[in-house]
C-alpha cells in the first residue's frame, strides 16, 4: 500500500514569509544600510522631500491645535507617517491619479489641492471638494476600501488609453481586511492595469492591533493571491519608501500590471481627533519605541552629514509652513456659508420635478 | 433605578443580556478593548471576556456574514456596524441574505441577529457617518428596523430585539446618545417590538415620528399648546413594520396628521406611512397629510447640517398649516 502523503503546513507558512523581507535603506540614525535603495535624487530634490516632510509635521501639529480651538473639523493625525505618505507621493507625477483615504490629506495638498480647500473639507464645506480639472485626484474617502476598487477602474482606464501614467491609492492595515481590497488588487492584476496600491500599516486600525487584523505575517503577501508583486518596506525610511515606489510606478506605468506596497509605519497621535483615546489600546513604551524610528530624525541626520541641512533651515521651513497654514485658514474663513438650494442644484445635471419644487421651497426659506 | 443617558441604557441592556444568556455574542470593529468608538460597549469585554465580546477585523460584509453563521450555530449575534453609513458594505448580507433566510427555508431556521449602529445628523460627523438610511432597510421584507427615542425605550427595545428570533436592525441616533438622562430601571424589562408609543396625548393633530424627531416634535407641541393646539405625538419605535393600528386610531381621533422624519423626503418611512393613512383613513381626514423631512439631496456637509435637518420650527409650521387648512 502506498504511504499516505503528509503535508507540513507550518512549512507552507514559513516559505511564504521568507519571500517578504522588509526593504530598508536608512537605519534609525540615518546611516545607509542598503546602498542599492538610496534614491537617485539630486541634492535639491532631497532637500525638497525633507522640506515636505517637515511641512507635514507642522501641518499635523497646527491642525491638532486648530481642531481643539474649533477652527477645524474632522482631523486624522499624520505625524509619524511622513515618509510613508510624502516619500511615496514624491515618486509620482502630477498627471498620475491620486485616490486618497481620510488620512492622506498631505499627499493631496502636495498633489495640488489648495490648502484652504483641504481645511474646508475638514470643516464639512462643499467648496473643499470642488477640484480643478487639472487636479488628478478625488476627495479623501471615508468608506474604507471603496476607493481601492475605483482605483482599479482608473488603472484600467489609463491602460486602455495607452497612457504611461498610473493611479496610486492608500488604505490602512485595517483596510486590507475589506473585500474591496482583494477585489481591487485582483481586478487590477487580472487586467495588468496601471496601479500602485499602498497599505500604510501603522500598527492599528483604531484600537485593533495589526496582529489581530490578519493571521498573515505581512500584508504585502496578500498580493500573491492576486498574482501581483507585493513588497514590504520600512515606512519610517523615506529612502526605501521612495525607491520602491519609484520602481513600482515604472513597472505599472510600463504596462506590467499593478504593485502592492506595504509601508510599516506608526501614527503618533490619536486615530482621529473625534474622541479617540490611544492610551486605551497603546502603551507608552510602544510609542517611545516608534518615536526612535522617526523618519525626520534619520533623514535629518543623513542630510546634515552631507551638509545639506541645518537647524536654521528647518526652522525656516517650519515658519513658512505656519504662515501658509494661517493664510489658508484666513482664506477658508472667507468662503460664504453653504445653502440648501446650492445642494439641490448640484444633485443632478437635469433637475427632476421633486428637486425643482424643493429649490423653490428653500429659496423662499433662505430669503426670509 | 437610576438616571441614565441613552448610551448608558444601551450598554446596560447589552450587559443584562450577556449575563443572562451566554450564547449572546457582542462583536464588531473596536467594540472589545476600546468599548466602541462611542463607548456603547464600554467594559463589557472586561466583564464577560473575549469569548463573548470581541473585536473583528475591519470588514462589514464579513461582520454580517459572521453573524449569519453564528446565528445558524445557535448563537444570538449582536454585531455593531460602527456607523450606519457604512452599511452599504454589508447590504447583501443584511437584505439579500439575513432578511430572507427564514422565508427561503420554509420557516425552518431562525436568525436571531441584532445589528446595532449609530446614525443620525446634527453631530457634524464627516460624510457617510450620519446618513438616515433606515428607509432603505425598511423597504426589505423580513427584517425589523427599531429606532428608540429615549433611554427607557432604548434599553427595553434592545432587550426585546436580542431575544427576538428574527433579525433586527437597531439604530441609535447619535444626537440622542448623551443629550439627556431619564429614569431607567435596573435589570431586565422589555419594550415590545412592533408597537408604537404615545409620546404625548392630544386632540387636534397627530404627529407621527421617530428617533431624534420625537424630541423636536415635543418642542413643537409645547409651542402649539400656547395657541391651544393640542398635538398627539406617536413615537413609532419600530419603523418597519409600522404599527398602523395606533396611527389610525389617533388619526380617527384628531382628524389631522403630519409625518415627521429626519431623512430626505424620498427616503422611505414617512412616504409609506402617508400612503397607508390615505389608504385606511382618508375619510377621517379634514386636511391633507403633511410631511416634514429633509430635502432630496445627499446628506449634507457637516457645516450645513443646521440648515438642512428638519427641526421643531419646521414641525410647528407644518402642523399649523395643516390645522389651519
Ligand atoms: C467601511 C468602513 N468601515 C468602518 C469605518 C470606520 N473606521 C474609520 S477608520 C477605521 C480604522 C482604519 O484603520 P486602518 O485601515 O488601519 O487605517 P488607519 O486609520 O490606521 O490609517 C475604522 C474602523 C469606515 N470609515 N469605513
Amino acid at each position: 500500500m502506498a504511504k499516505k502523503k503528509t503535508i507540513d503546513f507550518q512549512a507552507l507558512l514559513n516559505d511564504v514569509d521568507a519571500l517578504f523581507p522588509t526593504y530598508q535603506a536608512l537605519d534609525q540614525d540615518g546611516n545607509v544600510v542598503d546602498e542599492s535603495l538610496v534614491p537617485d535624487l539630486s541634492d535639491h530634490e532631497l532637500v525638497e522631500l525633507m522640506s515636505q516632510m517637515v511641512w507635514s509635521r507642522v501641518l499635523d501639529q497646527r491642525s491638532t491645535a486648530l481642531n481643539r480651538q474649533g477652527r477645524l473639523g474632522f482631523f486624522a493625525p499624520t505625524a509619524g507617517q511622513e515618509a510613508s505618505q510624502l516619500a511615496s507621493h514624491f515618486a509620482f507625477e502630477k498627471e498620475d491619479v491620486l485616490l486618497p483615504a481620510y488620512r492622506d490629506v498631505p499627499q493631496l495638498v502636495k498633489h495640488g489641492l489648495p490648502l484652504y480647500q483641504a481645511f474646508l473639507w475638514s470643516r464639512g464645506h462643499v467648496v473643499g471638494n470642488e477640484y480643478d480639472d487639472d487636479l488628478q485626484a478625488l476627495p479623501p474617502q471615508i468608506i474604507i476600501g471603496a476607493q481601492y476598487v475605483q482605483a482599479a477602474g482608473v488603472a484600467l482606464g489609463l491602460k486602455k488609453r495607452g497612457k504611461n501614467n498610473v493611479v496610486f491609492t492608500y488604505t490602512g492595515d485595517g483596510g486590507s481586511s475589506q473585500g474591496d481590497f482583494y477585489e481591487a488588487i485582483n481586478f487590477a492584476g487580472s487586467y495588468k492595469a496601471n496601479g500602485v496600491f499602498y497599505v500604510q500599516n501603522n500598527g492599528f486600525a483604531i484600537s485593533m492591533p495589526r496582529e489581530h487584523q490578519t493571521a498573515a505575517t505581512t500584508i504585502a503577501q496578500k498580493a500573491v493571491a492576486a498574482g501581483i508583486p507585493g513588497i514590504q518596506v520600512d515606512g519610517m525610511d523615506p529612502f526605501a519608501v521612495y525607491t520602491v515606489s519609484k520602481l513600482a510606478r515604472e513597472w505599472a506605468a510600463n504596462g506590467n500590471g499593478p504593485v502592492l506596497i506595504e509601508t510599516v509605519t506608526y501614527r503618533y497621535g490619536a486615530h482621529t481627533l473625534s474622541g479617540d483615546d490611544p492610551t486605551r489600546y497603546r502603551s507608552k513604551e510602544l510609542d517611545d519605541e516608534w518615536q526612535k524610528k522617526d523618519p525626520l530624525i534619520r533623514f535629518r541626520n543623513y542630510l546634515e552629514n552631507k551638509g545639506l541641512w541645518s537647524e536654521e533651515k528647518e526652522e525656516e521651513i517650519m515658519e513658512n509652513a505656519r504662515q501658509e497654514i494661517k493664510d489658508a485658514i484666513a482664506e477658508a474663513d472667507k468662503v460664504p456659508k453653504q445653502k440648501v438650494t446650492d445642494f439641490l442644484k448640484n444633485m443632478f445635471k437635469e433637475q427632476p420635478q421633486n428637486i425643482q419644487e424643493q429649490i423653490k421651497f428653500y429659496e423662499a426659506k433662505e430669503s426670509k | 433605578m437610576a438616571q441614565k443617558t441613552m448610551i448608558q441604557a444601551i450598554t446596560d441592556a447589552l450587559a443584562v443580556e450577556l449575563e443572562k444568556d451566554k450564547d449572546v455574542l457582542v462583536f464588531g470593529e473596536d467594540v472589545g478593548l476600546n468599548g466602541g468608538v462611542f463607548r456603547a460597549t464600554a467594559d463589557l469585554q472586561d466583564k464577560f471576556g473575549e469569548e463573548q465580546v470581541f473585536d473583528t477585523p475591519l470588514a462589514e460584509s464579513g461582520i454580517m456574514g459572521l453573524s449569519f453563521g453564528l446565528a445558524l450555530e445557535g448563537y444570538r449575534a449582536v454585531p455593531e456596524i460602527q456607523f450606519f453609513g457604512f452599511v452599504f458594505e454589508a447590504m447583501d448580507e443584511i437584505v439579500g441574505q439575513i432578511a430572507r433566510t427564514r422565508y427561503r427555508m420554509g420557516g425552518t431556521r431562525n436568525l436571531p441577529i441584532t445589528l446595532r449602529a449609530p446614525f443620525g445628523g446634527g453631530v457634524h460627523t464627516p460624510e457617510l457617518h450620519s446618513d438616515n438610511l433606515e428607509g432603505m432597510i425598511a423597504q426589505a421584507p423580513g427584517i425589523r428596523v427599531v429606532i428608540p427615542s429615549n433611554p427607557y425605550d432604548a434599553k427595553g427595545l434592545l432587550i426585546s430585539s436580542i431575544r427576538s428570533n428574527d433579525p433586527v436592525v437597531y439604530l441609535e441616533h447619535m444626537k440622542l446618545y448623551r443629550s439627556f438622562r431619564e429614569e431607567v430601571p435596573d435589570g431586565e424589562y422589555e419594550v415590545p417590538l412592533d408597537k408604537a408609543g404615545i409620546a404625548r396625548e392630544g386632540n387636534d393633530i397627530t404627529i407621527v415620528t421617530y428617533g431624534a424627531m420625537v424630541r423636536e416634535s415635543l418642542k413643537a407641541a409645547e409651542n402649539l399648546e400656547k395657541d391651544n393646539i393640542s398635538a398627539e405625538i406617536i413615537d413609532l419605535r419600530t419603523v418597519s413594520p409600522v404599527d398602523m393600528e395606533t396611527i389610525i386610531a389617533s388619526v380617527e381621533k384628531t382628524n389631522r396628521v403630519i409625518v415627521v422624519q429626519e431623512a430626505q423626503k424620498q427616503a422611505g418611512v414617512a412616504a409609506k406611512i402617508s400612503s397607508d393613512i390615505a389608504e385606511k383613513a382618508i375619510l377621517s381626514l379634514e386636511a391633507p397629510i403633511g410631511r416634514v423631512s429633509a430635502p432630496d439631496t445627499v446628506f449634507p456637509f457637516g457645516q450645513a447640517e443646521g440648515i438642512w435637518l428638519p427641526n421643531a420650527t419646521d414641525v410647528e409650521e407644518k402642523a399649523r398649516e395643516i390645522v389651519n387648512f
